[in-house]
């Protein structure tokens, strides 16, 4: 493999891990919001009690994609930033205000009403803004004025690409938050608000695929080049399908206490599911950063200051793996902290 | 107005405003360790409780420090792209090592603050020392990219703007790191210990506090105390250790810093005063005689190269003068008012009367004010350059014309979140006064 692939593998890599960890956070936040004003509903505190201890590590998964971009890709820098600045830069403002209103709704509980919406409604627009950067780099958005790049707004903002990426992803984002608190809840033998995520699952999987199989149909014309390579990636995605249809069976199955669904595999394929999605498509949007004025070679960076950057990579994650198993065994093992009240 | 200055301003106050929460991140820790291990020493509760509510106060701040901190790393991608673009080829390592340290604090942050109470003692310790480490060893990882801005190494630039001869470890080990590092970190030790100082002495002042309450935030003044003495003494023997580096490696600098114009051997040291270009001199400052030269070389007759050896074109703007003077200012009075109290208290073992208390409560905040100097200081001395000799800031930054209307957002945006955390601050220990912890004990 070449050394600007593997590079970008691992962006992708990254880019999964936040994409199912930005999805739980969000998600939790949705439903903190949904469930947060109904007392006999435990939803709320079952979303609560998740992201309370897991925001920050979230939150870290975002700086490190953040930081792999410039640090793998700086001669990307340029055209992205200058292209993304609002959009990012928006983000940032509204993640800044979830981020402290989610951590002071613990300290000034007068306020929880304020800080719950807050932290719901920011855990839809930021995922929306996020991913609208997808159909941005498909091509057909960005013009050159004496060689410095603008991003068409007038063209993206009525476009109808944009609104079904946005769709998309909200749809899957809500997915993959139920499934996985569905599965949250049952280790905090929490049947309220398990029945209730396992509803909103059974109508968000097939939202979220019909939506996903649209929003292709509405890419702009000059994306023809990644329709094809999608059409050429037809196995693998056809494999993230079949991932789907287990999954969402699975959610249907009875257990032998006469429960039905099966979350934490039903968790599993999902999971799956989203990762062979996302490397298919990740494959397909090859050689492209940005279509057509950014290739992954175009922007990579040299191999000398690359290898280094791996073995901190490796060594990185090499120290934390003992870290995460706590985190792990504390916050999503340990029935002491599921089913406080 | 000029696309660079917006994005100067908008960097430049999302960085002032991060400084203030990183800095109290950094150094918090290292307070709760304190506490711990005085618990752990003495079996004092007051100690185990001191620990705890700085951890609350901790994990209010550090939500603030985390979202300003994702605002700043990302942000300097957007609003300087071309210098990231040098930045992703030599010096791409401490960046990516930052955000390990960062994900260990991160992770045992959350540990330490939803398990403590299922963790034995010993894994609990673990856990906020780990904290502290990942904290500090962020600030100095980063602080070496700032270095390195200053005092570039490991790389060459072809007149066509390539970049060849990278060496990732020179770059990495560039002549300022070590003493740039060392400063951060007990600059923002120095800071934290007289924040808490200022509070426990506020505390004290108030005339209705029972004997208890006034015991327990005697301990929290004299552990800051203590910790604020040797980090403050550590700080100046750095800085004079930072004044020698500059002079070897960037004394436009040193000089812009002491309003010396004309080369010259006995160079006197200018305190206070401001730089007059007409005068060619700091006017209204007390001189001593040779102190410059002593300061740069250990001898009197040292010579300081003055900015005239440059055009003037590359001088920083020469108000620098009065930023490092306040930063070294307020760094030698908290010296002195730190062992002044010691003093008191250790040897004339004398209670504290209302006006050392007071001269306590106005320390936590000159010390911050101290670290925004000193940080502006770096930065706009550095200037016209963001990498010293290298790339110029006009050349670094954006065209983006839509920095105007976000430096006016981000600068609400911090505005209202001073005022938030304030508010949530006082809101959270009002309602949990240390009485009631202490009488539950």
């Amino acid at each position: 493999m070449e050394a600007s692939t593997l590079a970008v593998t691992i962006l992708w890599s990254l880019l999964f891990i936040y994409a199912m960890l930005g999805s739980l956070d969000f998600g939790a936040g949705f439903w903190g919001m949904i469930y947060g004003k109904s007392e006999e509903k435990s939803a709320a505190q079952i979303a609560n009690r998740f992201l309370s201890p897991t925001w920050e590590v979230t939150n870290v998964f975002l700086v490190i994609f953040v930081v792999s971009v410039v640090t793998f890709f700086p001669y990307a820098t340029t055209l992205l930033s200058s292209v993304l600045l609002v959009p990012v830069a928006l983000g940032l403002l509204l993640l800044t205000i979830r981020t402290t209103f989610m951590v002071f709704q613990h300290y000034a509980g007068k306020f929880v009403g304020l800080l719950r919406v807050t932290s719901g409604v920011t855990g839809l627009i930021i995922p929306a803004l996020l991913v609208s950067i997808l159909p941005i780099t498909l091509g057909g958005f960005i013009s050159f004025e004496d060689d410095y790049p603008r991003l068409e707004y007038g063209e993206l903002l009525t476009h109808p690409t944009l609104y079904m990426h946005v769709l998309f992803g909200l749809s899957t984002e809500l997915f993959i938050s139920a499934v996985f608190l569905m599965d949250y809840a049952k280790e905090a033998e929490d049947w309220d608000a398990y029945d209730t995520f396992r509803k909103h699952a059974l109508w968000l999987g097939p939202v979220s695929i019909a939506v996903a199989m649209l929003t292709i149909g509405t890419f702009p014309e000059e994306a023809g080049w990644i329709v094809d390579n999608i059409e050429q990636n037809w196995l693998i995605f056809g494999l993230s399908l079949l991932f789907f249809l287990i999954g969402y069976v699975l959610l249907f199955l009875k257990k032998p206490d006469g429960r039905k669904g099966r979350a934490r595999p039903a968790v599993i394929m999902i999971v799956l599911q989203y990762g062979f999605a996302i490397y298919a498509y990740g494959s397909a949007h090859l050689p492209y950063l940005i279509y057509p004025d950014l290739t992954v070679s175009d922007g990579f960076t040299n191999a000398s200051t690359f290898y280094p950057m791996l073995i901190v990579y490796a060594v990185g994650f090499g120290i934390l793996i003992p870290a995460f198993y706590l985190f792990w065994r504390l916050f999503l093992k340990d029935r002491r902290y599921l089913k406080q009240q | 107005m000029d696309i660079v200055v917006m994005a100067r301003a908008l960097f430049g106050t999302s960085l002032g405003f991060h400084i203030i929460y990183a800095t109290i991140g950094v150094g918090l820790p290292v307070m709760i360790i304190i506490a711990e291990v005085m618990y752990f020493i003495k079996k004092d509760s007051d100690y185990a409780l001191l620990a705890r509510r700085w951890t609350k106060a901790f994990a209010i701040l550090l939500a603030v420090s985390i979202a300003s901190g994702t605002i700043v790393g990302v942000m300097i991608s957007l609003l300087f792209p071309d210098f990231m673009e040098i930045v992703g080829q030599v010096i791409a390592l401490p960046f990516q090592m930052e955000i390990f340290a960062f994900l260990i604090e991160a992770v045992f942050m959350s540990i330490y603050l939803y398990a403590a109470d299922r963790l034995p003692p010993t894994l609990r310790l673990v856990s906020i020392i780990s904290v502290a480490l990942g904290a500090t060893a962020s600030a100095i990882l980063i602080t070496d990219v700032h270095a390195w801005m200053n005092t570039p190494a490991g790389f060459r630039m072809l007149p066509n703007g390539e970049i060849t001869d990278i060496d990732t470890w020179a770059a990495f080990f560039n002549p300022s790191f070590g003493v740039t590092a060392i400063h951060v970190t007990l600059s923002a030790y120095m800071t934290v210990a007289f924040l808490v100082a200022s509070v426990a002495a506020l505390r004290l002042m108030k005339s209705k506090i029972t004997d208890q309450e006034r015991a327990y935030h005697k301990k929290a003044l004299m552990i800051a105390l203590y910790f604020g003495a040797l980090m403050s003494l550590g700080t100046a023997i750095n800085g004079h250790e930072t004044a020698q580096m500059l002079h070897e490696y960037n004394p436009r600098k040193l000089a812009a810093a002491e309003g010396l114009f004309e080369t010259q051997r006995y160079a006197p040291l200018s305190v206070g005063g401001y730089t007059s270009l007409e005068d060619q001199r700091v006017k209204y400052a007390i001189e001593i005689p040779y102190g410059l030269s002593f300061l740069a070389g250990d001898r009197l007759d040292t010579e300081v190269i003055g900015l005239n050896e440059y055009p003037q074109e590359l001088w920083p703007p020469l108000y620098v003068h009065i930023l490092f003077n306040v930063m070294v200012g307020i760094g030698t009075v908290l010296i002195a008012v730190a062992f002044a109290a010691l003093f008191w208290k250790l040897v004339l073992k004398k209670e504290f009367p209302g006006w050392i208390l007071a001269i306590l409560v106005v320390s936590g905040p000159l010390a911050l004010l101290a670290i925004e100097a000193g940080w502006c200081f770096s930065c706009i001395g550095r200037q016209p350059w963001t990498i010293t000799d290298v790339l110029r800031t006009g050349e670094a930054a954006t065209k983006s014309k839509s920095v105007g209307f976000l430096f006016y957002l981000f600068m609400s945006l911090y505005i209202t979140l001073l005022f938030v955390t304030g508010f949530v601050l006082r809101f959270y220990f009002k309602r949990n006064p240390v009485s009631r912890d202490l009488s539950s004990q």
